[in-house]
Formats: structure tokens, C-alpha cells, sequence
């Protein structure tokens, strides 16, 4: 219990995906200058991330890593259990994966919730290629320091979506306030969100000292 | 075809004009070397994608292109990740980790095979892909120059002075942020300066354009 607790803690504020991570800078750019659209991103993410951890995993426990239980099934005899096939196909099954995903989730709510497909879908086809989807998967099976278990990633992989959430609205309040303010033009949008953010991810190393 | 290989540098650098593939300029920038492993990466893939998908063009059926350009860039992006493994010393390899399997969903690459390779001929979409990949290689490399010389106080891990107290904290997260932004200000600024200097020729700066890519 105490492992969760330290697994969330660490997901959502040390080493949250936006600010320390660096991981899904482009919508956090992008649809953060409203705060109905930086949750609606942010709750989009959350939900195809918590989805993707425990796919992945269960592809890379079960049949990509050395020694996995469908790979010496299949080819008991052979070297490829040894090797494991993690090296050559990992990076293409993940993205193809999670676009599968996508498209499920998004078949999925236009047909049982289409009040909330409305407002979120536009985004839902973005997060195919928005990096912190696949970050988190790769962080929590071939990349990960410990071995977690199928509980833990899931649960990484959650929180970790609520940290880009927290991220996307806390940026979202700031943005709305200085559009009501008088920037030099070279700094305006982008620019001065980053300067913003930078700022933000310094307030957020505070944070580094409780791991 | 010269044009198509001079601007991804400048006038369309990937990075500062059109903001694509942020966040690889942010993560793997505290080192020069880094960098440089990490663009080269990219050169590698923009190249080799464009040049398959511009091959293959007219089979691929346009329903489902998408599914396939990111099975191509995946087949380059494993290949371009085992020569790393393999070639460059463990310490690089520790620093880039994962962003070397997320260049496959960097918007560059996806971008240059939707915009160009699918247009273009085989030798116009491998200029186009060197252009926009050494466009990417030089913005990691100025943002990482100036993070590794005021953070570390060394040029490519040599140390140039004994007097400068290096600042850490552009090696860490926030210094990354700031000097992005800046760094994009400046960029923004010369681009109006030059539309406010000729007014006559006025092409709009290419801000429009860039909030597409990315969206």
C-alpha cells in the first residue's frame, strides 16, 4: 500500500510528465489557453494512458521480454526466448497499440456517450502521437528502475495522466490571465508560455528533495 | 531542389518557426554530446521515412496512410535505436532512454511524410529530410550550448573557465523552459522585424501555418 502511495506521489509530482519528464509539450502548448480545453485534453489523456499501461504491459510481460511466457511457448526450442523479441519489435507494436486504442475508445464513446465525445473528441485522435502516451508505456515496462507489477503500472500510468492534468490546468489559469495583460509581441503565446512553464517546473523542484 | 534542402535551417526550422518535436529539444539538451547523438537520430529517420514513403506513394491506399508511414517510421526508428545501443557509450545511451523509441511519434517525422514525401519525388523528400533533420540537429544544439555553458560551465564537457560559477539550475528542468521561450521570442521578434522592414513584400509570419502543424 505504502509502494502505491509512493508510486502516485512520485507520478503526479516529482516527476510529473510535463514539467520534469518533458513529455507532452505539444498539447500542453497547444490547448492550454482555455481551462474547459486543457481538462477535456487532460481528461482525454488520462483515460487512453490508464488503458495503454495496462495493454503494454500485458504485451511486454507476456510476449516481448526474454524469457516470456507466449515466446517459449511458441518457440520453445529456439534462441528467441533468450534474445526476446523486446529489441526489434517493441517500439511498433506499442504505437500501433495505442493507436488501436484510440480508435477503440473513440468508436466506443460516439456510440455510449456522445455528450462528452463531443466535447473531448476533437482531441482524441491527437493523442496517437502525443509522446507522453508512449513515454509512460515505455517508462513502465522496458525502461522502468524496479520491475513493476501489473497493479503499479496501471496505477503509474493513471497517475501520471492526473499529473499531465494538474499540469494542463494550472497552466491554463495562468494563460488566462495574461491574455488579459499587455505582452511584448515577440513573447506572445508560445513563447511566454514557456518562459511561464519554466517557472512553474522551478516551483516544482521543491518537489525533488521528497524522493 | 536546393530550397528544399536550405529551409528546414532558417526560414522553416522545425523547432523555432513551426514548433514541432518540442519535446526531445527540451529533454535531451543538458549536454552538447547529447544533442548531437540525438539530432543525428533524426536526421537518420526524416531521411530514410521520406525516402520509403516517397517511394511507395502511389500503392498506399489513402484511407489507411497514416497506419502505414508509422510502420515505416517504426522499422527506422528500431534500426536507428540497436546502431545506438551499439555504437554510442553507455552514459549517452542513459541520458537519451526513451526519447530515442519517441521519435517515432515526434511530430517532425509524421509532419515531413504528410506535408512533403507524399508529394515529392524520392530525391526532393531526401533533401527535404536532411533539411528538416539538420534544422532539428542545429535548434538541439543551440539550446543545448547555451544549457551546458552557463549550467556547467564547459563547451562539449571541456571546461573554459576556472572563475565562472556554473548555474545549475539550467541543467534542470526550469532552465530548459526558459531558454526555449527566449530562444523562440528572439525568433519571433526577427521574423516581424523583417515583415515590419518590408512591408511591400509583407509575408505574414508563419505563426498561422505552425499552430496547424501542431494542433
Amino acid at each position: 500500500m505504502g509502494n502505491l502511495f509512493t508510486i502516485i506521489i512520485g507520478a503526479i509530482f516529482i516527476n510529473n510528465v510535463v514539467l520534469a519528464r518533458f513529455l507532452g509539450l505539444c498539447p500542453f502548448i497547444n490547448s492550454s489557453d482555455k481551462t474547459d480545453k486543457a481538462f477535456s485534453m487532460g481528461a482525454a489523456v488520462t483515460f487512453v494512458m490508464t488503458m495503454a499501461s495496462f495493454v503494454t504491459y500485458l504485451i511486454f510481460t507476456y510476449l516481448l521480454k526474454p524469457e516470456a511466457w507466449l515466446l517459449v511457448k511458441l518457440f520453445g526450442g529456439t534462441k528467441i526466448p533468450q534474445i526476446g523479441l523486446q529489441a526489434v519489435l517493441q517500439t511498433a507494436v506499442y504505437i500501433l497499440v495505442i493507436a488501436a486504442l484510440v480508435q477503440l475508445v473513440e468508436i466506443f464513446m460516439r456510440k455510449s456517450m456522445p455528450a462528452l465525445y463531443r466535447s473531448m473528441g476533437i482531441f482524441l485522435p491527437l493523442i496517437t502521437t502525443n509522446c507522453v502516451v508512449m513515454g509512460v508505456a515505455l517508462l513502465n515496462t522496458s525502461y522502468a528502475r524496479v520491475e513493476l507489477s501489473l497493479l503499479e503500472a496501471v496505477i503509474q500510468g493513471f497517475s501520471a495522466g492526473i499529473g499531465f492534468t494538474l499540469a494542463m490546468l494550472l497552466m491554463s489559469g495562468v494563460r488566462e490571465r495574461i491574455g488579459l495583460l499587455n505582452v511584448p509581441e515577440p513573447l506572445r503565446g508560445a513563447p511566454i508560455a514557456f518562459i511561464c512553464t519554466g517557472l512553474m517546473a522551478l516551483a516544482f523542484l521543491g518537489f525533488a528533495g521528497m524522493g | 531542389m536546393l530550397r528544399d534542402l536550405t529551409k528546414g535551417f532558417f526560414k522553416r526550422n522545425p523547432i523555432f518557426v513551426l514548433m514541432v518535436g518540442l519535446c526531445p529539444t527540451l529533454a535531451t539538451t543538458t549536454a552538447m554530446k547529447d544533442a548531437l547523438a540525438m539530432g543525428m537520430a533524426v536526421v537518420a529517420v526524416v531521411t530514410c521515412s521520406n525516402a520509403i514513403i516517397s517511394l511507395v506513394r502511389s500503392v498506399i491506399p489513402k484511407g489507411v496512410r497514416i497506419p502505414c508511414y508509422i510502420v515505416i517510421i517504426a522499422a527506422f526508428v528500431t534500426i536507428v535505436e540497436m546502431l545506438m545501443k551499439y555504437f554510442l557509450p553507455l552514459e549517452v545511451n542513459e541520458k537519451l532512454s526513451i526519447f530515442i523509441p519517441l521519435i517515432v511519434v515526434n511530430c517532425i517525422i509524421l509532419y515531413r511524410a504528410e506535408d512533403f514525401a507524399q508529394k515529392n519525388g524520392v530525391l526532393a523528400s531526401v533533401f527535404d529530410g536532411i533539411g528538416m533533420g539538420g534544422g532539428f540537429t542545429l535548434a538541439v544544439l543551440t539550446v543545448s550550448t547555451i544549457r551546458e555553458v552557463l549550467g556547467n560551465g564547459t563547451f562539449l564537457g571541456l571546461r573554459f573557465s576556472t572563475s565562472y560559477t556554473p548555474m545549475a539550475v539550467m541543467t534542470l528542468a526550469p532552465g530548459a523552459f526558459i531558454v526555449l521561450g527566449l530562444l523562440l521570442a528572439f525568433f519571433r521578434w526577427r521574423a516581424l522585424r523583417k515583415t515590419r522592414m518590408a512591408p511591400a513584400q509583407a509575408s505574414v509570419p508563419e505563426m498561422p501555418e505552425a499552430q496547424e502543424a501542431t494542433a
